[in-house]
C-alpha cells in the first residue's frame, strides 16, 4: 500500500518558527483530516507538500523513497494535487470547462499544435459523467457556480493522475446538498486508491468522512488517531490545548422596543421580505446557500439597489441609495467576503479600525492621530485581535483576526443595527467564541443584531428568534425554544 | 545568512532610489565641476518643476486605483489657452488664470464621468480623452505656437504679448530661488500634508486600497474618485500654464512628453522609502531622479536620443524593486 510520509518538517519565516519538526502521513485510500486552529501550521505544511514553500528541514518520502519537492511542478509530478479553498485562483475564467479540466493535456499537446475540439469535449464529458456531474463542458468557467468550479478542480486533479489530493476547506462555500455530493466524490476517490488530506473547520463532517485525524497546534504535531477512537470534545481540547466545555454561553439580555423594521423588501432574488428587530435582540436569518441571505443583507444595507420596500430605524424612514446612507443612519454590515469586502489588506490595523469613524477622530478635516491610535489600541484589546502592533498590515493577520478587525471598524460608530453575514466563515474556534461574545455584548448595549448564516447550530445557539429563508422569501419564524436543526432544515429546503 | 540577504534587500528597497540619486550626483560632480553648483542645482529643480506638477496629478489618480493618461494633453491645452488669453485677447490676470483652470477642471470632470459613471476602464477612458483634448488644443491653436506679435489668420499681427507678471511665474526669482521651484515645493508640501494628515487624504487611499470594502464602509467612493480625477487634471493644467510662463510661448503639443515622465516619476515614487504605494514625496524624488539624470547626461554630451534608454532602465529597475517587494508581502 502506497504511503506518503513527511518527517521532521521544519520551516521558519524571518526567524519565527512556523513548523517545528512535524510528522505527518497519509495512506492510499484513506481520508486523513488535518486539524488545528488558525496559525497552527496546517497551511504551511500543505504548502511545503505542494511545492509552494521549501522546507528548512525534514524529509518527504513516498513508499519509503525520498522525494524532493522544490516547486509545484515537482509536486504534480509526484501525483500530489490540491483543491484550493479559493477556487478562482486555480482556474482560468474565460476558458471553457473542458479546457480547464484538460489544461495540462492542452499544454503538453501531442497533437501537432492543433486542438481537436470534438475529442476535447467528448473526453471531458466522459470524465464528468464518471463522477456523475452534469456541467456543460462548453460553458465558460466564469459562468460556473462556486461548487461547480470546485468539481472542475477535482476532475482536473483526477485527470492528472493524482495519487494524493489535498482538500482545503472544501465545504466552506457549499450548501448542504452540494457538500453531500462532495462527500460522495471523496468516497469515490478513496475507493480508487487516492490518499486524501482533508482540512476543515467543520467537525461534524470530519467525523462523517475521515478515517484518521491529525491535530496540530503552534507549529507542532499533537496527535494522530483513528476517528473511531476519539470524539469531538477530545478533538477540540487537543486543538485548543485546553478543555472547551461550552462553545459559547448566550447572554440573557432584556429585549426592548422594535428599533428596526423592513417591509416588502425586494430586489434580485429577494421578494417581499418583512422583518423587525428589537432592542437587544439577536435575530438569526438562516437558509441554505443560495436562499438569498447575502442578497437580503446587501439590500438592507443599500449595497445593492432595492426594487421595492421600505426600511425604518427608530420609526424614521431611511432612504437607502448607498451604504453611506445606511451607515449615516446607523445600519452597518459585516460582509461575507471578508478579504474582498470587509478589510483593507494593505493597510494597517489602525487604518482599518478607524475607516468608518474617522470623522469623529478629526478636527477641521485633519486626523487626530493620537485619538485614532488610542481608539485602535482599545479596540484591539477589546476584540482580542492577535497582532504585534496596530501598525501591522491586516493582510498578515489570520482569518479570525481579520474578521475581528472587520467587525471592529463599526464599534466606534453610532450604529444601532448590526448585520453579520456568515461572520464565522473560515474562522478558527478560538476566534469564533470571541466573535459570539462580541455579538452578545452588542445586544447587551441595546443594539439590534441581524445574524445571517447557513450554520444552523450556530444560529440556534446565538439567536433569540430565527427567520428561515427559502428561495428569496422568509418562509418561517421560529423562537429559540422551538428551533431545532431538523426543523430549520425542513423549512429551509422548502417544506410547508 | 538568509537574514543578511533580507536586510540588504530591505535597504535597497527603502533607500535605493535616494542612493541612486546620490551616487549619480557624485559621479556627475566628479566628471564636471559645474554640476554641483547652486546655479546648476536650481536649474535641475526648475527643469523638473512642471513635470512634478503633472506627476503629482498622476499620483492622485493612482492613489484611488485609477490612471490618467490625458494629463499630457491637458498640459498642451492650458499652455496654449493661457498664452492665447494674453496674446490674442489681451486679457488681464483674472481671465488668463481662470479660463485655463476652468478648462482643466472640465477635463477632470469628463474623465471622472467616463470612468466613475459610465464605468469605462480608466486607461481606456483617459486614452480617449488624451485624443479629444489634444485635438481641441490643436484645433484651437490651428497648429501654431502662440507668441507675441505672431501673424494672425487675417494677415494682421497679434495684438497682445506675454505679460510681465505671468513670465515672472516661470522665470522670476525670490531671494535667488526660482519662482517655479518655490511653487513646486509649496505644492509638494500641501499635497503631502493633505494626503497624509487629513481625513480626505486617508479616504482617497482607502478607496484605492479596496474599492468595494471602502464603499461598504460607508465611504462615498465615487465622490473621492471624481475628486482624484479633477485634481489630476487641475495639477496638469497648472503645470501647462507654468510651462507657458517659463518658455514665453504657447508651444503646441508641448505636453506630449510630460505624460511619460510624470508616470515614470510617480511609479519610481512607489519605491522611495519603501512606501509601496503612490505618494507625493516619492513622486517628487522620482522627478528629481529624472531631472538629475537628464542634466548630467546633457553635461556629459550623451546623444540626446539615448536619454530615453536611461530613463526606461531606471523606471524598470524601480518597478522591479517595488513589485518584488509587493510579491514578498503578499506571499508572507
Amino acid at each position: 500500500m502506497s504511503t506518503l510520509q513527511m518527517k521532521g518538517m521544519a520551516k521558519q519565516f524571518s526567524g519565527v518558527p512556523a513548523l517545528r519538526s512535524v510528522d505527518f502521513e497519509v495512506r492510499a485510500g484513506e481520508v486523513h483530516a488535518l486539524l488545528g486552529a488558525n496559525g497552527a501550521g496546517k497551511s504551511t505544511l500543505m504548502k511545503i507538500l505542494t511545492g509552494a514553500y521549501q522546507a528548512d528541514g525534514g524529509t518527504i518520502t513516498i513508499d519509503g523513497q525520498a522525494v524532493s519537492i522544490q516547486s509545484p511542478q515537482d509536486a504534480k509530478a509526484q501525483g500530489i494535487q490540491c483543491v484550493y479553498q479559493e477556487v478562482d485562483t486555480a482556474l482560468i475564467p474565460y476558458l471553457s470547462v473542458a479546457e480547464n479540466i484538460l489544461a495540462d493535456q492542452l499544454v503538453q499537446a501531442k497533437t501537432k499544435g492543433l486542438i481537436n475540439w470534438q475529442s476535447l469535449y467528448s473526453e471531458t464529458e466522459q470524465i464528468l459523467k464518471n463522477f456523475g456531474f452534469s456541467i456543460p463542458v462548453r460553458m465558460l468557467v466564469e459562468e460556473c457556480t462556486l461548487s461547480e468550479k470546485q468539481l472542475i478542480l477535482i476532475a482536473r486533479a483526477t485527470v492528472q493522475k493524482a495519487k494524493y489530493v489535498i482538500f482545503d476547506e472544501p465545504t466552506a462555500p457549499l450548501s448542504t446538498k452540494e457538500s453531500e455530493r462532495l462527500f460522495q466524490i471523496i468516497a469515490q476517490l478513496k475507493k480508487a486508491g487516492v490518499g486524501i488530506i482533508y482540512i476543515s473547520h467543520r467537525l461534524p463532517e470530519i467525523f462523517e468522512i475521515c478515517d484518521r485525524i491529525t491535530i496540530m497546534r503552534d507549529g507542532q504535531h499533537v496527535v494522530t488517531t483513528e476517528t473511531a477512537k476519539t470524539n469531538m470534545d477530545e478533538v477540540i481540547a487537543n486543538m485548543l490545548g485546553k478543555s472547551f466545555d461550552e462553545e459559547f454561553p448566550k447572554l440573557e439580555v432584556p429585549i426592548g422596543e422594535t428599533i428596526f423594521e423592513a417591509s416588502g423588501v425586494a430586489g434580485g432574488k429577494v421578494t417581499g421580505v418583512d422583518l423587525q428587530v428589537r432592542e437587544g435582540e439577536i435575530v438569526g436569518v438562516v437558509g441554505l446557500v443560495g436562499a438569498g441571505k447575502t442578497e437580503l443583507a446587501r439590500l438592507l444595507f443599500g449595497a445593492d439597489e432595492a426594487k421595492a420596500g421600505a426600511v425604518r430605524l427608530h420609526g424614521t424612514h431611511v432612504q437607502l441609495r448607498s451604504p453611506k446612507d445606511a451607515v449615516d443612519a446607523g445600519i452597518v454590515l459585516v460582509p461575507e467576503e471578508r478579504r474582498k469586502e470587509g478589510i483593507f489588506v494593505e493597510e494597517s490595523v489602525q487604518n482599518n479600525l478607524s475607516v468608518a469613524s474617522l470623522k469623529k477622530k478629526s478636527w477641521l478635516g485633519f486626523i487626530k492621530r493620537g485619538a485614532e491610535a488610542a481608539n485602535a489600541r482599545e479596540l484591539v484589546q477589546r476584540l482580542g485581535v492577535k497582532t504585534a502592533d496596530i501598525k501591522q498590515l491586516v493582510g498578515f493577520l489570520s482569518g479570525g483576526n481579520q474578521q475581528k478587525v472587520a467587525i471592529g471598524k463599526w464599534l466606534d460608530t453610532n450604529a444601532h443595527l448590526f448585520m453579520f453575514d456568515e461572520p464565522t466563515k473560515g474562522v478558527d474556534i478560538g476566534a469564533k467564541s470571541d466573535i459570539y461574545r462580541l455579538i452578545g455584548n452588542l445586544a447587551e448595549q441595546k443594539k439590534g443584531v441581524l445574524y445571517f448564516s447557513c450554520e444552523f447550530q450556530e444560529v440556534i445557539g446565538i439567536a433569540d428568534r430565527i427567520l428561515v429563508m427559502f428561495e428569496g422569501k422568509i418562509v418561517k419564524e421560529l423562537s429559540r425554544e422551538e428551533a431545532t436543526q431538523e426543523l430549520i432544515m425542513y423549512y429551509a429546503s422548502g417544506g410547508e | 545568512m538568509a537574514d543578511k540577504k533580507f536586510s540588504l534587500f530591505d535597504f535597497v528597497y527603502k533607500y535605493g532610489t535616494v542612493a541612486v540619486i546620490v551616487i549619480v550626483m557624485l559621479l556627475f560632480s566628479l566628471t564636471n565641476p559645474y554640476f554641483f553648483t547652486y546655479d546648476n542645482l536650481t536649474d535641475i529643480l526648475r527643469s523638473i518643476s512642471i513635470v512634478t506638477f503633472v506627476a503629482i496629478g498622476v499620483t492622485f489618480s493612482l492613489i484611488v486605483g485609477g490612471f490618467d493618461l490625458s494629463v499630457g494633453s491637458t498640459v498642451s491645452l492650458t499652455t496654449v489657452v493661457s498664452a492665447s488669453m494674453m496674446v490674442w485677447y489681451e486679457q488681464g490676470v483674472f481671465t488668463t488664470l481662470v479660463v485655463p483652470i476652468v478648462l482643466s477642471l472640465l477635463v477632470g470632470l469628463v474623465n471622472a464621468f467616463l470612468v466613475v459613471k459610465i464605468r469605462i476602464p480608466d486607461l481606456l477612458a483617459t486614452l480617449a480623452m488624451l485624443y479629444i483634448v489634444n485635438g481641441i488644443h490643436m484645433t484651437y491653436s490651428q497648429g501654431y505656437s502662440i507668441y507675441a506679435n505672431m501673424p494672425m489668420q487675417d494677415g494682421s499681427q497679434a495684438p497682445g504679448k506675454f505679460q510681465e507678471w505671468f513670465l515672472w511665474l516661470g522665470q522670476g526669482e525670490i531671494l535667488s530661488v526660482p519662482v517655479p521651484v518655490i511653487l513646486t515645493f509649496l505644492l509638494v508640501a500641501i499635497t503631502h500634508v493633505y494626503l497624509t494628515y487629513t481625513r480626505q487624504g486617508r479616504m482617497l487611499y482607502m478607496t484605492g486600497g479596496n474599492l468595494e470594502a471602502a464603499r461598504l464602509s460607508g465611504i462615498p467612493v465615487n465622490r473621492y474618485r471624481t475628486l482624484a480625477y479633477v485634481l489630476s487634471a487641475l495639477f496638469a493644467g497648472l503645470g501647462g500654464m507654468l510651462l507657458a510662463a517659463r518658455i514665453g510661448t504657447g508651444q503646441v503639443s508641448s505636453g506630449g512628453s510630460m505624460l511619460m515622465d510624470a508616470v515614470a516619476a510617480a511609479f519610481v515614487g512607489f519605491s522611495v522609502f519603501g512606501a509601496g504605494k503612490p505618494n507625493v514625496f516619492g513622486t517628487f524624488v522620482g522627478a528629481i531622479l529624472i531631472g538629475v539624470l537628464l542634466n548630467g547626461m546633457t553635461m556629459l554630451n550623451l546623444p540626446y536620443y539615448a536619454y530615453d534608454i536611461i530613463k526606461g532602465t531606471v523606471l524598470a529597475l524601480a518597478l522591479a524593486v517595488t513589485y518584488y517587494q509587493l510579491r514578498r508581502k503578499r506571499n508572507a
